[in-house]
């Protein structure tokens, strides 16, 4: 039996997360062989619900599979594709099945994805999901009827450090925070400066700051976020060091700097932990981590 | 006002086809300040229609007229004599009015030429903008006068998403985040306190269609 994530995140000193993306399709093979690779290797695994907008296999059902396989998931939770009702009766559903952990988010806009024509149905958003999910834990559904029964699951949210402007962003955290989040996990970070300073600002807050690692595979790569991603900046010096590795090599000077970063982190005390997500490259995360030293 | 857009011509003669007399009706209000629904559309519309079938080699009769707003009954009575003649009215109005025309004249067949689009503004000579949702349940005192339902494409209530950047929306990089606009408006004005607290669940109960508005002065007499 794993720890369970809120253990962890009480106990831990640095704590890592990673992400499953559920397929589209029912060829689940892939997905099963990263579960099993990362299961062990880190304090909980994400799975990832419709990620940008994308249809794919919904999150619940592979959370499940996280659970048989022996490891920890986190329930991506979005309010694009579900109203208050369908929100409550997945989270129900989810506890009964032994899954503890929620990421709440907004999600992505219908537009953005491979159903362009749906519905968006944003009846909530991310702070009002986890009020949902503190209102269902006093036994209460959002209408203020009893539950029979009620769950207790450890929620998180995510922040934009690098958002411009940022204070909108703040204003956001803030309310996640007061609407009862018990962890963050961030977009990616790459200039540690600037995290530094976004930390010396959380740390007022009773709140644990997971750092999201994004694995870079190419000086291409860092530079298409930097273009097109809200929120991500990746300093010229990575883009340069991509640059630098041999012809075929760029994904190891990735994970090279990935590692690194995830060492200065922990062993500067910067943050509570880090979300790691490889984008498709989930079998380069142990990797990551071992030349992070962990 | 209600912004409109002509429907296609293929589209609309296709629901014309095969009718003999057919009357174009324009609305002198909302679709005629947006110039599609209006005297001068239901002139081209009606052109457009006559060449066409013309080419068909058919002989049908395309006649037009205009009244002031097919949302009130009293305009519709310049009309209401000359309608029963025809096999089909194509309606230049909103949706609205396509709809009360059609209650009106329940034997006559009313189809619509336009697509009713949004209730906005004009932002300069021939661009229209929308700018309100008719949500039932109006936040703009609290947003600064930007209204987050309509201008945010997910209607959030308590901040921007995490797609927004450098002010622009994640839905398109040409339109502005409406909660960078509520901030930075607020911010200015000394105000953003009043966006600090979580705001509520939006109440879909207001939006329960279709919904009727009675004005208090007259609620004694009808009830």
């Amino acid at each position: 039996m794993p720890m369970p994530f809120s253990e962890a995140l009480k106990t831990k000193e640095f704590v890592v997360t990673a992400e499953v993306g559920p397929p589209k399709g029912v060829d689940i093979e892939e997905m099963l062989h990263h579960i099993d690779l990362l299961k062990d290797k880190v304090d909980a695994l994400n799975v990832t619900d419709n990620q940008s907008s994308v249809m794919r296999i919904g999150c619940l059902p592979v959370c499940k599979l996280v659970k048989e396989a022996g490891g920890e998931p986190i329930l991506q939770m979005t309010c694009r594709d579900r109203n208050r009702l369908a929100l409550q009766s997945e989270l129900l559903g989810a506890y009964i099945l032994g899954i503890r952990n929620v990421l709440a988010l907004t999600g992505d806009y219908v537009t953005v994805g491979d159903h362009i024509e749906a519905k968006p149905v944003f009846d909530l958003d991310s702070v009002l999901l986890l009020r949902m999910i503190r209102g269902l834990e006093q036994g209460k559904d959002f209408a203020g009827n009893d539950l029979k029964g009620a769950p207790k699951f450890c929620a998180g949210a995510i922040v934009t450090p690098e958002a411009d402007p940022i204070e909108p962003q703040l204003m956001k955290f803030e309310k996640k925070i007061k609407a009862g989040a018990e962890f963050i996990q961030t977009q990616a970070i790459y200039d540690l400066d600037n995290f530094k300073k976004f930390m010396s600002y959380a740390r007022q807050f009773d709140v644990k700051i997971l750092a999201g690692i994004v694995l870079l595979a190419s000086a291409g790569m860092a530079r298409f976020m930097n273009a097109n991603v809200p929120g991500i900046f990746v300093p010229q010096g990575l883009i340069d060091e991509l640059l630098s590795a041999p012809k075929g090599k760029a994904l190891d000077k990735g994970v090279e700097i990935a590692g690194r970063m995830i060492k200065q982190l922990r062993e500067e005390k910067i943050c509570d932990g880090v979300h790691v997500m490889a984008i498709g490259r989930e079998q380069m995360v142990p990797q990551i981590l071992s030349a992070a030293g962990i | 006002m209600i912004v409109g857009e002509r429907k296609p011509f293929a589209e609309i003669k296709s629901f014309v086809d095969g009718c003999q007399k057919i009357l174009v009706l324009g609305c002198g209000t909302c679709v005629a300040v947006c110039m599609a629904g209006g005297e001068k559309e239901v002139q081209l519309l009606a052109s457009q229609l006559r060449i066409a079938f013309k080419k068909d080699g058919k002989d049908v009769q395309v006649d037009e007229a205009t009244i002031q707003r097919q949302c009130d009954r009293e305009y519709f009575d310049t009309v209401k004599e000359r309608l029963k003649d025809y096999d089909v009215v194509v309606s230049m109005a909103c949706g609205a009015g396509v709809q009360f025309a059609a209650e009106l004249f329940p034997i006559i067949t009313v189809v619509p030429a336009l697509n009713t689009t949004f209730i906005g503004v004009t932002e300069k000579e021939g661009v229209w903008s929308e700018r309100c949702r008719a949500c039932a349940n109006c936040l703009l005192a609290e947003t600064g006068g930007v209204c987050p339902i309509t201008i945010c494409p997910k209607g959030l209530v308590n901040g921007p998403c995490g797609g927004t950047n450098h002010g622009k929306c994640e839905v398109s990089k040409e339109k502005d985040c409406a909660w960078t606009l509520i901030y930075r408006r607020l911010e200015a004005q000394g105000r953003l306190d009043s966006i600090r607290a979580i705001h509520p669940a939006k109440n879909y109960k207001a939006q329960t269609t279709p919904a009727t508005v009675m004005h208090a002065a007259y609620q004694e007499e009808e009830g």
